[in-house]
């Protein structure tokens, strides 16, 4: 009889804790399902009036529909608390792509990040980085780098000279290279620089030219440095900045502050050697110049060239940066236009 | 220079495919720039005079041409103009083939029959030029094949970028020598007769013998002058000159050969019997053989005939008056050293740079004049029916002696990196004419007077490099004992690109170069270094200021609808040289440009700058700034000294850029900046008590700047206030003019309790009094 009752009371009990609509319901429907006032609670009354076995097993069965019933309800309950989580959440969506832009980080210039990637690449080799003035006097630019006056050489650099002093003894630098004279006169070997900079030249800019370009220069004077350590260390520059699978190559040139001295070349890194429009087919790129350290320069800059030895080492910044971005112009870089800038 | 490989033939056996002789020149240094390969010309190209030309009937664009082919004559239908009757012109015969695979046919145009075609030199494909006919300067019949009169032999041409310290590889033989000795094949020099001896006519002074140390002449007689044969002719063509006839094309010829430029005159255009050497006198001009006239002086070396009238300037250009003629029959060839650094000035000075000047600057080989004597006698002898007249008269100052360093082994391999033996070395120095005798440790080498540039040990070091190869050498790295790092200034550098980069500016490069109207419109005094010879006339100064350039990059901007960049650049700037000093002032700046932004973006930008950097004691003093906005401008200094200038450009100046709005602005000098006083990186204790904000709002004269609220309200509120932050500015009318309110929020902390109100309280008031009693200020109510 109470069986039936209490199997009653717990199925209709657990239909209406499903049917709550809200946690208010589910609260009110808790109270009136199991509350003190609830008719599950007047069982207990009842079973006062039962023999010891009869009330045992009428005891056990309404223990029994009171967990059905209050596990109904805490299942009810977690239900109901994620549905009301997620229209919460759903009421607070965000369409992240309708957030109206503010002002961004801008760009460094793309001559900058190549310097400073290349200065990087031999810092990890090494090397300190060096520095000198813009303005420099012809001593520096030329004659310590074994041009004296009126040295054919000279008209390999179009220079444009500065009013200042006597005519012609000041100068726009047309090479690095005299950081080199300055390192050697202020630091004693062993020396590994590497002196990236403005340099300048009477050149009427074009697509491949300016009138004033980046150039680094490398630098290294110890004890028994040879042309073969200038050549390993100019592939190893190659692998480190190119990649893997870049070389490179030495071929007798001229300059007069180095010598024997090369031009040197790495692999095409468009066609990777095979040959392409970029390298005229030949799989090679030419980058820049370099060579031993000329005796002369090294007793300008005050270093006994029978003790010490030493390679140098040079090429645009600017160049390489065009070559590897593809820039089709090189007057692009100091146009300044914001949407150039901001490619890179 | 343009080498034919049958010109280097008659030198060294040469037996290589072109590739490899590419790879042996670029090994070399005398790298390949070009190589043609030049074909054979169909037989069925020859030779055809012009007999005449008529106007054709139909066309005015075209003209009728009949022309001998060799007992036959032929209407030709030609399109160009630039020949008459008598000349010699290459004609197509019908079922030739050109190079460029055009075959030839009897066509008609325009009603009238062409029986073959007149060919320009690109057309045959000996040469670019496509101009016009080529007109044919040799001696041949009509109906002759082209390629026999011409000797048009297929050859291949390299044209090769010589380097300027090598004079003797801007000779054909001094390549033959090179490429000879890369190769393992035996060099030998042309063949020549004697040098005549004797008595001669010609009377040569040398007045300054410091910038013609050795001066020779040789009377030739009997010269019959015309066109050169053939074979003559190509091999000009080839190596890019242009026969002229056969007097001036030997002289070119010995030069090309032999790398030792001569001057053939007419004797009889001279005056007196013979040359004088002098200095150009101040004032002087000489007209050249281009028929201008050039001012000369006393660095110059001229060439005059005995009776002082000049002919040329030496070694760069001779002189219209006694040009071969076709009437020349009395030759005077002169075969002169001149002074290397002499040449280089004049031709520098001048602006005058020749076949000639570009070899004797770079120095000729001295001992080589016989050679270029004799060579030269002997063509004219077979190609104009020329003889000498005498013997050569031959006037020497003083040369150069050949240098003879010695040559150590052991510093041979210690400069390259190999284990070279005395053997290897002279195995690769005889073969390029550098003597090499037994001395102590190595050799004694003589260097031979066609190089110049060689004179000490290491220059003989690199002669051996280039012939042992620079890529047998075996390559190392060698290990730096030091740790590769930037300095700490260069480290701040790229921080403060970074700093500004993050804050939206993008980096700019502007140019060095300004117009002193290009400071005039910035608003900044015209105070600039000059750059003497300036690329742009108009920009000779260099900048001062990163004002102009930026203004300009931010209006280039502007015109393309991108009015609000941000922009800035770290560069440098130069100012007159500092008394007692030799070079300019050369100051590194970081400069930015807020284009649609005013002093309190500028303000913004350049305060993240300072915290990044740690920057304190900053002072921002008022005050008008040269371009910028007079009230909305600043200096800044720190510890004493000024760093820069910040606010907003002057509206006039922005105006005259044509940019549209404000353009807040700073620029600072990057040294001073990373040298000023910074805060130290050292803990300071933070407290674990609560703190007490409290606002606090004055009404500020204008005279007043908040800088100096904010330090009293520091200083009234001592080490408790952590911190100061303004929040509100509001100017109105119930304010009154010239005043403001500053709201600010205080937070007081103290490390060891949480404060009380009283404690707060009497805080609150020491700062409204510091503030009260030292400024035009009172506590808004």
């Amino acid at each position: 009889m109470i069986t039936d009752e209490l199997e009653h009371l717990t199925s209709a009990g657990v239909e209406r804790v499903r049917a709550a609509a809200t946690l208010e319901d589910l609260r009110a429907t808790e109270h009136e399902l199991l509350g003190k006032k609830s008719a599950l609670a007047s069982f207990n009354q009842r079973l006062g009036g039962l023999d010891v076995e009869e009330r045992k097993e009428a005891g056990r069965r309404v223990n029994e529909a009171r967990a059905t019933l209050q596990q109904a309800i805490d299942d009810r309950r977690a239900t109901l608390a994620e549905a009301e989580r997620r229209h919460r959440l759903e009421a607070d969506r965000l369409d992240l792509t309708e957030v109206l832009p503010v002002p961004g980080r801008g760009h460094l210039h793309l001559t900058t990040q190549t310097r400073d990637e290349l200065e990087d690449v031999f810092i990890g080799m090494g090397y300190q980085v060096a520095e000198g003035p813009e303005a420099e006097d012809d001593w520096h630019n030329f004659e310590a780098l074994n041009m004296p006056p009126a040295h054919p050489a000279r008209s390999m650099f179009d220079t444009l000279y500065l009013d200042v002093g006597e005519p012609e003894s000041v100068l726009l630098r047309t090479h690095t290279s005299p950081v080199q004279i300055r390192v050697m006169q202020s630091q004693t070997p062993p020396i590994y620089v590497v002196a990236p900079g403005r340099v300048y030249r009477y050149d009427t800019p074009d697509p491949r030219h300016l009138a004033a370009f980046h150039q680094i220069e490398g630098l290294v004077v110890d004890k028994g440095i040879t042309f073969g350590d200038l050549a390993g260390t100019i592939e190893a520059f190659t692998n480190a900045y190119f990649g893997p699978g870049t070389h490179s190559r030495l071929r007798p040139s001229y300059f007069p502050f180095t010598e024997p001295s090369a031009e040197f070349e790495v692999t095409c890194i468009f066609c990777g050697g095979d040959g392409c429009r970029v390298c005229s087919q030949t799989g090679w790129i030419e980058l820049g110049g370099c060579g031993m350290v000329h005796p002369n320069v090294l007793r300008a800059g005050g270093i006994d060239p029978e003790e010490w030895t030493g390679f140098a080492f040079g090429f645009g910044i600017d160049r390489l940066a065009q070559m590897r971005h593809q820039v089709d112009d090189m007057r692009d870089f100091l146009v300044n236009d914001i949407r150039f800038l901001s490619q890179f | 220079m343009l080498v034919p490989l049958s010109w280097l033939k008659d030198f060294a056996p040469v037996e290589a495919e072109t590739s490899e002789l590419v790879d042996a020149f670029n090994e070399l240094g005398l790298v390949v720039d070009g190589v043609s390969e030049i074909g054979a010309v169909d037989e069925g190209v020859v030779v055809a005079r012009v007999l005449g030309t008529r106007e054709h009937p139909g066309a005015d664009k075209v003209q009728l041409v009949d022309v001998d082919a060799g007992g036959e004559q032929l209407q030709i239908v030609c399109g160009a103009f630039n020949f008459g009757a008598g000349d010699l012109v290459p004609l197509a015969r019908t079922g030739t083939t050109l190079p460029g695979g055009m075959t030839i046919e009897r066509r008609q145009v325009r009603g009238q029959w062409s029986e073959g075609m007149l060919c320009s030199a690109s057309e045959l494909g000996l040469s670019d030029d496509h101009s016009g006919i080529l007109v044919l300067a040799v001696d041949a019949e009509p109906g002759v094949a082209l390629r026999k009169a011409l000797a048009m032999e297929p050859d291949v041409v390299f044209e090769l970028d010589v380097t300027p310290n090598r004079p003797d590889a801007m000779s054909v033989v001094g390549v033959a020598r090179d490429l000879a000795a890369k190769l393992g094949v035996p060099f030998r020099f042309p063949d020549v007769p004697a040098v005549p001896t004797g008595d001669s006519s010609a009377t040569v002074v040398v007045k300054s013998k410091d910038l013609c140390p050795r001066f020779t002449a040789v009377i030739l007689d009997g010269v019959a002058v015309g066109p050169s044969p053939a074979w003559l002719a190509r091999r000009l063509t080839l190596a890019g000159m242009r026969p002229i006839n056969n007097v001036v094309d030997v002289s070119n010829y010995v030069m090309l050969e032999l790398g030792q430029p001569n001057h053939p005159y007419d004797l009889t255009r001279l005056g007196g019997s013979g040359l004088l050497v002098r200095k150009g006198k101040n004032g002087e001009t000489v007209t050249t053989l281009d028929d201008v006239a050039r001012a000369v002086g006393p660095e110059d070396c001229i060439i005059c005939d005995s009776e002082g009238t000049p002919v040329g300037i030496g070694g760069v250009m001779g002189g219209a008056n006694s040009e071969i003629s076709d009437a020349t029959t009395t030759v005077l060839l002169e075969t002169a050293y001149f002074d290397p650094m002499s040449i280089a000035r004049t031709a520098r000075r001048l602006g005058l740079r020749t076949e000639a000047s570009a070899r004797f600057e770079r120095g000729t080989d001295y001992a080589g004049i016989e050679r270029a004597v004799a060579r030269f006698i002997d063509l004219l002898a077979q190609v104009a029916g020329a003889r000498p007249l005498g013997g050569l008269v031959d006037v020497r100052g003083r040369l150069p002696k050949p240098a003879r360093p010695l040559v150590r082994t052991r510093r041979v391999n210690e400069v390259l990196g190999t284990a070279l033996t005395g053997d290897d070395l002279r195995r690769y120095l005889e073969p390029i004419g550098f003597a090499c005798a037994p001395a102590r440790g190595g050799w004694r080498v003589t260097i031979p007077s066609w190089r110049p540039d060689s004179e000490a040990e290491i220059d003989v070091i690199e002669e051996v490099a280039r012939h042992h190869g620079y890529s047998n050498i075996p390559r190392t790295v060698p290990l730096s004992p030091d740790v590769g790092r930037l300095t700490s200034h260069q480290r701040d550098r790229r921080l403060v690109r970074e700093i500004l980069a993050g804050a939206g500016l993008s980096e700019a490069w502007t140019g060095a170069f300004v117009a002193p109207a290009d400071l005039e419109k910035a608003g900044l005094p015209i105070e600039a270094v000059r750059v003497t010879n300036p690329l742009d006339q108009a920009e000779p100064l260099l900048r001062p200021s990163l004002l102009p350039g930026l203004l300009h990059a931010v209006a280039t901007n502007d015109r393309h609808q991108n009015p609000d960049v941000r922009l800035f650049e770290v560069g440098r700037v130069f100012g007159l040289p500092l008394p007692g000093e030799v070079l300019p002032t050369e100051r590194e700046l970081v400069a930015a440009a807020l284009a649609g932004a005013d002093a309190a973006e500028a303000m913004r930008v350049w305060q993240v700058l300072c915290s990044a950097l740690k920057l304190e004691q900053v002072v921002t003093e008022a005050g008008p700034q040269a371009g910028l906005h007079p009230t909305r401008s600043a200096r800044l200094v720190a510890a004493g000294h000024e760093l820069g200038q910040i606010g907003e450009v002057d509206p006039d100046v922005v105006a005259a850029y044509e940019i549209d709005g404000r353009v807040g602005w700073f620029s600072v000098d990057l040294a001073r900046v990373l040298d000023a006083p910074r805060r130290p990186a050292v803990f300071r204790p933070v407290s674990r008590f609560p703190a007490s904000d409290i606002d606090l709002a004055f009404v500020v004269e204008d005279a007043a700047p908040a800088a100096a609220v904010e330090s009293k309200l520091r200083e009234g509120g001592g080490d408790t206030l952590v911190d100061v932050r303004l929040f509100d500015v509001f100017r109105g009318p119930q304010l009154g003019d010239g005043r403001r309110s500053l709201a600010y929020r205080l937070r007081f902390n103290a490390l060891d309790h949480t404060l009380t109100d009283d404690e707060v309280g009497a805080l609150r008031r020491r700062c409204i009094d510091a503030v009260e009693s030292a400024l035009p200020a009172r506590l808004r109510a």
